[in-house]
């Protein structure tokens, strides 16, 4: 394999490796036209302070080409965290793999249906990056969004009641596993089709800054994140809001949870330029790409992120190189990718890593995560308990929550509305 | 906020406060165009709730593509009137995502068969979320812009989606006719809690129709689900919607000349169809004419035979004639366009067969 995708090192994209390209002069510079006839400033990030950050993190850079390659690559070991902040993250992790693992043994009993989509091996983007968000904070997800949901908190018992399809799931039941919502939590939904989630996310974040700015909520500085694979970026909706996000500098982040491959298709095989990263830097914004196997690599990248957002300075996108353990869905036969690329990503698996690094560090002992793992085992056995003793949903929820106003169900013979009608759940469906 | 060009505006607004000029000065007549129906509503509700935008393409600068949203870019600012890029997937996304946060926002697509680039996020974002997250979720948002037959524009800008929408759970249709419809219903839109497509037809924009002082009034809204019966008759029944409404009134004229009385019922919204209203006309008149734009196949006249028979089957004196569109994509030529669309004729004839009187 002669690709030389994925070799070059790939770090922060600020924007002003853009516009200073000395032997390629740029159409067109923001910092010295109006463009067309626009007042509007592009506010450039501080280069001086990026460019040190992405020296620092030189070393972050797994590829596609690593699988033949077999470079091997020391992580850095200058990501302070805490104890707490280690096991916080440790601890989700954990619960999203245990959780997921739990999933797939329940699909195959049969107690959960469809398409069930687990997030195994990529633990370690929803961790370091929901992790750091407030309650208020929104995460807008996909199809592969249990773990999302869990990271956001969730919790595990609502999440698997859903999948069991109880009305004491999440959603009662209605949504399923590809729509987990939560208004408490802010899980604005798993949108099961492509590229569907990131205007919805660009949507959330609009909102933020309207309440902001229009209604003058001073202290509303919520940031949403948006949640999506490599297949997605090629899809227009992607491109369509990284427009208007930098366009309009909304504070979101666009997480892109690059596995490599969508369903079977391989990430290289169907993209032009692979470097999802760089496609930041052509709308206005920070491009930047992280070995997503690494939770504090993540954690570092979403911190600057999350916080650039929420200061009101605008999107910035994220490749995060990450790695699916399981097939696409739990229907998925796995035949295409190469178990030597399987061997190699089960390796770099980001919770061994972590595991490793709190140890070797000092930071935790080997009792002390053990602890943690069977506290999770626990808390997954009594979710999968309680799902089961729940109840399936009434017949009458059949027809509830079409609408938010319970009128929308319009005019009865009787001239009243039909939601009035005692007999209204009696309809022409059989419930 | 959007650093959108506020330079030209100084040019811009001789020419419009000519505009406006003349829009006051038919209001005062006690006769209001659709547009301006429509305008007066948008910013009567506006001014009343900080919450509610608008965005779409043009909708600020050049205020608005049919100049629905004209002067509300001035009076509310770039924040609240926001011209989008030519992203319909998008910026409707960007809608429905602003409403799961209370937001209500007011998304203009240029024409409805631009919808057709955004359908995922009206059927799939807008009209389930409240579903599927079990009520935690609701989508307070109107997509709306003129739908229907135009006049030259060919195939792809010349359809009607009433059927379309109409099909979907967890939407609300509406089709405005009149100035009255257009101010009552897109004002009860907009304090709708949920997602509603509001289908205005671009050929009806300049009508000029009587309004009354109550439908001036600011509070002035109409009810969702409600069909009006536009003029009352008793031989048959001619069910329409949008600009067939203003085609089954004249054709009632004409039948009456030829002692035919008909009952005109402005639907006014197709979901919730108002089944009750059709019924009873129906069962009162035994006779039942159904018009609209859209194809004839799972047509919303498709939908009002079902109704019709399912519920008033032993009261027809005649079988139900369904006056549709033809069932082509629209042919630009003239006399082909004219073929494609129904017109009165074709309702006074179909009328005049349901009462067995030679056509």
């Amino acid at each position: 394999m002669a690709t030389t995708a994925f070799t070059a090192t790939k770090s922060i994209q600020p924007l002003s490796a853009v516009n200073t390209r000395s032997h390629d002069q740029p159409l067109f510079d923001p910092r010295k036209t109006t463009f067309l006839g626009s007042t509007r400033k592009l506010r450039l990030p501080d280069s001086a302070k990026l460019n040190q950050t992405s020296l620092q993190r030189r070393s972050a850079v797994v590829a596609v080409s690593d699988v033949v390659q077999e470079k091997k690559l020391k992580s850095t070991s200058n990501l302070l965290i805490t104890k707490e902040e280690g096991l916080v993250l440790y601890e989700d992790m954990i619960l999203g793999r245990a959780f997921e693992d739990m999933c797939a043994q329940m699909y195959y009993r049969g107690k959960m249906f469809g398409f069930v989509h687990l997030y195994n091996g990529q633990e370690a983007v929803s961790t370091g990056f929901i992790k750091l968000l407030k309650k208020e904070d929104s995460v807008v997800s996909t199809y592969r969004d249990h773990v999302h949901a869990l990271s956001k908190g969730v919790p595990a018992r609502q999440v698997m009641s859903e999948l069991f399809g109880r009305t004491t799931g999440c959603c009662r039941g209605q949504g399923g596993s590809m729509h987990m919502f939560s208004k408490e939590h802010n899980v604005l939904g798993g949108f099961a089709f492509i590229g569907e989630g990131i205007p919805v996310a660009t949507g959330a974040a609009f909102s933020s800054k309207y309440r902001r700015e229009v209604l003058k909520e001073a202290d509303c500085d919520h940031v949403t994140l948006a949640f999506f694979g490599d297949g997605t970026c090629n899809n227009g909706q992607f491109f369509e809001c990284l427009n208007m996000a930098a366009l309009w500098k909304l504070p979101i982040v666009f997480v892109v949870e690059n596995n490599l491959w969508a369903i079977g298709m391989s990430h290289l095989r169907a993209t032009s330029d692979p470097q999802i990263y760089k496609k930041g830097p052509a709308f206005g914004m920070p491009g930047i790409h992280v070995d997503g196997m690494d939770v504090l690599k993540v954690r570092e990248v979403a911190k600057e992120a999350v916080e650039r957002a929420r200061r009101g300075e605008g999107p910035t996108l994220v490749e995060c190189e990450t790695y699916r353990f399981r097939g696409h869905s739990l229907a998925d036969p796995d035949e295409l990718r190469d178990p030597a690329e399987k061997a190699h990503y089960a390796a770099r698996d980001p919770i061994t890593a972590l595991k490793r690094s709190m140890i070797e560090s000092k930071l935790a002992s080997e009792p002390e995560l053990k602890a943690i793992e069977k506290k999770i085992d626990e808390l997954i056995e009594d979710a999968v308990e309680f799902a089961d003793e729940s109840p399936y949903p009434a017949r009458s929820q059949l027809l509830e929550n079409v609408f938010a106003d319970p009128k929308g169900f319009g005019i009865g013979p009787d001239g009243r509305y039909r939601c009035e009608d005692p007999k209204f759940t009696e309809g022409t469906a059989h419930v | 906020m959007w650093g959108i060009v506020r330079r030209r505006v100084s040019s811009a607004s001789t020419l419009q406060r000519m505009l406006y000029a003349s829009r006051s000065f038919s209001s005062a007549a006690k006769e209001m165009t659709v547009r301006d129906a429509l305008n007066s509503a948008l910013d009567e509700e506006m001014s009343a709730d900080p919450t509610i935008f608008v965005m779409g393409e043009e909708v600020g600068e050049y205020q608005g593509a049919y100049k629905i949203t004209k002067g509300l870019l001035e009076k509310y600012g770039p924040q609240r009137v926001f011209d989008t890029p030519i992203t319909e997937a998008g910026f409707a996304g960007i809608g429905v995502g602003a409403a799961y946060h209370s937001l209500r926002p007011v998304v203009e697509f240029m024409t409805f068969n631009f919808s057709m680039q955004a359908i995922d996020h009206i059927i799939n974002s807008a009209a389930k979320s409240n579903y599927m997250s079990a009520g935690q979720v609701s989508v307070p948002i109107v997509f709306r812009g003129p739908n229907g037959a135009a006049a030259g524009v060919g195939a792809q800008h010349s359809q009607c989606y009433a059927a379309w929408f109409g099909s979907c759970p967890g939407l609300k249709v509406l089709c405005p006719y009149s100035s009255e419809d257009a101010r009552g219903l897109l004002k009860a839109a907009i304090r709708d809690p949920d997602p509603v497509v509001f289908l205005e037809n671009e050929l009806l924009y300049g009508e000029s129709f009587p309004v009354s002082a109550e439908v001036l009034d600011s509070d002035f809204c109409l009810q969702i689900g409600k069909a009006k019966i536009e003029r009352e008759g008793k031989d048959v029944t001619i069910t329409a919607f949008s600009k067939m409404v203003g085609h089954a009134l004249k054709a009632a004229e004409i039948l009456a000349k030829e002692g035919i009385s008909a009952e005109v019922i402005n639907l006014r919204t197709i979901r919730p169809l108002d089944r009750a209203t059709i019924n009873a006309s129906v069962r009162k008149t035994n006779r039942l004419v159904t018009a609209e734009e859209g194809f004839p196949q799972n047509g919303v006249g498709a939908e009002i035979c079902a109704s019709v028979v399912e519920e008033s089957f032993k009261y027809l004196d005649a079988p139900v004639e369904r006056i549709a569109g033809a069932d082509v994509p629209m042919p630009y030529a003239t006399n082909l366009e004219r073929l494609a669309v129904p017109q009165v004729e074709d309702i006074v004839c179909a009328a005049k067969r349901t009462c067995f009187r030679s056509v």
